[in-house]
């Protein structure tokens, strides 16, 4: 599997970069010539994976959060959202829907959309050191671009 | 991010463009506003406007449909677009009997 495109970006964990992130993230698949589902699907998982980062990694005062994200030759697309921040306690129990340890009128849905919007998903996370999603998709060709 | 009218006891939120954790609070307390003051029999949630929502807008709505119910009115959520419908179907909105 070869990696045809590659962009990183890091940014603060402030709530205006959920908008942003997801803006770079479709601009970026877009060669792909993605459906508007695959699109609406990638922004939707990405919006969550960034938003738990910004809600839950720094509860102090905000820190980096890193995108990673690669395109393969076969059309798969893999995005990697990382903090640096506390990381999760027990990551069974907080990819359960309806799980959530905010107060903030969060649905407690982030890891379940997650799930449903992507192909694969993979949570790495240590207490203290900081956690990571990793998000991957195949876009399918509307056109068989041979 | 909302518009809000009322006429004849209902309270119509039309909402518009993208819904996530950075816009939900201000939805919420526009429209957390206005129901208290006008104590609606109806609160109409209108999506046709808006072009993105993750689960911050699921939590929105469940929110909204407690405020409500506590204030003894009820909730309708109208024109769902159709990019929106996995998530709408994901988040179990239907159980509430809230969508027309």
């Amino acid at each position: 599997m070869n990696i045809s495109n590659h962009m990183k970006l890091s940014f603060p964990s402030i709530s205006t970069n959920e908008g942003f992130s997801r803006a770079a993230i479709c601009a970026f698949i877009l060669p792909l010539n993605p459906t508007v589902a695959e699109v609406a699907d990638i922004k939707t998982a990405v919006s969550e994976a960034v938003t738990n980062a910004i809600v839950h990694a720094y509860p102090k005062e905000p820190g980096t959060v890193y995108i990673d994200a690669k395109i393969t030759d076969d059309r798969r697309v893999i995005i990697k959202i990382r903090d640096t921040g506390i990381g999760i306690e027990d990551v069974q129990q907080a990819m359960e829907p309806l799980f959530t340890t905010s107060t903030d009128e969060r649905a407690g849905l982030g890891f379940a959309v997650m799930q449903s919007f992507s192909d694969r998903v993979r949570v790495r996370s240590a207490v203290g050191k900081g956690t990571t999603v990793t998000l991957e998709k195949i876009i399918h060709s509307a056109y068989d671009e041979e | 991010m909302v518009d809000l009218t009322y006429s004849n006891g209902a309270l119509t939120a039309r909402l518009y463009g993208e819904i996530d954790h950075h816009i939900a609070p201000r939805i919420r307390s526009e429209i957390d506003m206005k129901c208290e003051s006008l104590r609606p029999a109806v609160l109409i949630l209108d999506f046709k406007a808006v072009s993105f929502m993750d689960s911050s807008g699921i939590g929105l709505i469940m929110g909204r449909y407690r405020c409500i119910t506590l204030l003894g009115g009820r909730m309708e959520v109208v024109n769902i677009p159709p990019t929106l419908a996995k998530i709408f179907t994901l988040s179990g909105i239907e159980s509430l009997g809230v969508m027309k």
